[in-house]
């Protein structure tokens, strides 16, 4: 009975040391006058970042805060396209963090965000392996280390193009519609030119004709 | 005592230590955008705003959430409604912009008197869906090669994610292409048009003041 009991402290000791999620990436959108709050429970000592991306919409801004469970800001910016805030937390609890577009009339944005809480879980649950690791071993986690950079990077470089791309595409339906707006105004404005001259020559006429008569 | 251990060990592994404050007829969407052939597993937990407590209750029973996952033709693949836990899997077909929704299946107006359900949640996509204890217990693998594994999935899905880049840079190349078009269309089309109706309007106010006598 010891021995199991011993088991599930160890098991919910290491879950509690861990962290069950290692992180969350989320795209939302945010519509306009809104704010959108996330919370996390932290525990003290405990290495975060936070990144988030404007992906879509109006001037790419949006306003950010960071709540400690206290309500002490850790970090606030207004009209920020994209940053990273890395923070160890003091308290244990739950903080929270907010995306504000309250500045904004008509646009909505789509952001992205990314909320890592401390370290990846380990490979392996049950390991608790004091020995160091192997040559292969290091280097395998420098490679994975690396390539979650490379990832990471890479999640980057896509929101950049998706800002671009819909840029494109907005500038292709403009360019549409002004070119039939432009060509209705034009034969609008020509046309009626000549009529409004055609008609200031008309009254003139018959005013002429009656002081004559 | 075994199934206190796991029934405890459950309850830990539920998802989403972020959570988020959702209206009872709020729906709230999440986009992934996401390769070809990418798996996706959503994990959720709601939690009630309870008044008499004043605090959310642990779980909720009969309160249900709909979720519903469009994709990038905002076709729709999954449309199912879930318990108060749910866990969703999709895999993509087509690479592009998938749409996560998920709202609650409550109408009686009471149970939200309090105005808020607190939902955890969890997307992983890629290779953080694999569960890799479970894979070296499945095929038997030393821990050098269970590592080399995981670096062979994240290598994948960079490739996979280059892929799509490529992809989408097509895409974008095609859009410009199709501004450029139109745009120099429109310059030779306005440049004629206004010929032409300069053209007109001399010819026809002439004929005008012809007529009229004053030319």
């Amino acid at each position: 009975m010891f021995g199991s009991l011993r088991v599930l402290l160890q098991v919910l000791w290491a879950h509690l040391l861990c962290g069950w999620v290692l992180g969350s990436e989320l795209t939302f959108e945010l519509p306009d006058n809104a704010k959108q709050c996330f919370y996390e429970d932290i525990i003290i000592g405990t290495k975060c970042t936070l990144e988030f991306q404007v992906v879509t919409g109006g001037h790419y801004d949006v306003d950010c805060r960071l709540e400690d469970p206290d309500g002490t800001t850790l970090y606030k910016e207004m009209k920020k396209q994209y940053d990273s805030f890395t923070f160890t937390a003091a308290k244990n609890g739950t903080h929270k963090f907010c995306f504000s577009n309250e500045f904004s009339t008509f646009t909505h944005k789509t952001v992205y965000f990314d909320f890592q809480v401390g370290d990846d879980p380990p490979l392996f649950p049950n390991e608790n392996r004091v020995t160091a690791l192997t040559q292969m071993e290091s280097a395998c986690v420098s490679i994975h280390e690396a390539l979650k950079s490379v990832i990471d990077y890479q999640t980057h470089f896509r929101l950049r193009e998706s800002q671009g791309r819909s840029r494109a595409e907005d500038l292709n339906t403009r360019v549409a519609f002004w070119s039939i707006g432009e060509a209705v105004i034009l034969l609008v404005v020509s046309i009626s030119q000549v009529l409004l001259l055609k008609s200031f020559f008309s009254d003139k006429k018959t005013t002429m004709t009656r002081v004559g008569s | 005592r075994k199934t206190l251990l796991s029934v405890l060990t459950q309850g830990v592994n539920t998802p989403g230590a972020l959570y988020f404050h959702i209206g009872e007829t709020e729906k709230k969407c999440f986009i992934e955008e996401i390769p070809d052939e990418t798996m996706v597993i959503g994990k959720y937990r709601t939690q009630l705003w309870d008044k008499q407590t004043t605090s959310f209750l642990p779980s909720t029973p009969g309160l249900g959430m709909h979720v519903e996952i469009k994709d990038p033709d905002t076709k729709i693949i999954l449309s199912r409604q879930y318990g108060s836990d749910g866990r969703f899997t999709f895999t993509s077909h087509t690479p592009g912009e998938h749409q996560i929704c998920l709202h609650s299946n409550s109408t009686k107006m009471a149970l939200f008197a309090g105005g808020k359900l607190r939902v955890h949640l969890d997307i992983q996509v890629g290779e953080h869906t694999n569960n890799y204890p479970e894979i070296a217990a499945k095929d038997k693998l030393t821990e050098l090669q269970l590592r080399v594994r995981q670096l062979l999935d994240q290598v994948e899905q960079i490739q996979k994610e280059q892929n799509y880049q490529r992809f989408r840079e097509e895409r974008f190349r095609m859009t410009s292409e199709s501004t450029n078009q139109r745009v120099l269309w429109w310059s030779i089309a306005q440049t004629f048009i206004l010929i032409i109706t300069g053209i007109w309007q001399m010819r026809h106010l002439k004929s005008f003041f012809e007529a009229k006598k004053l030319v």
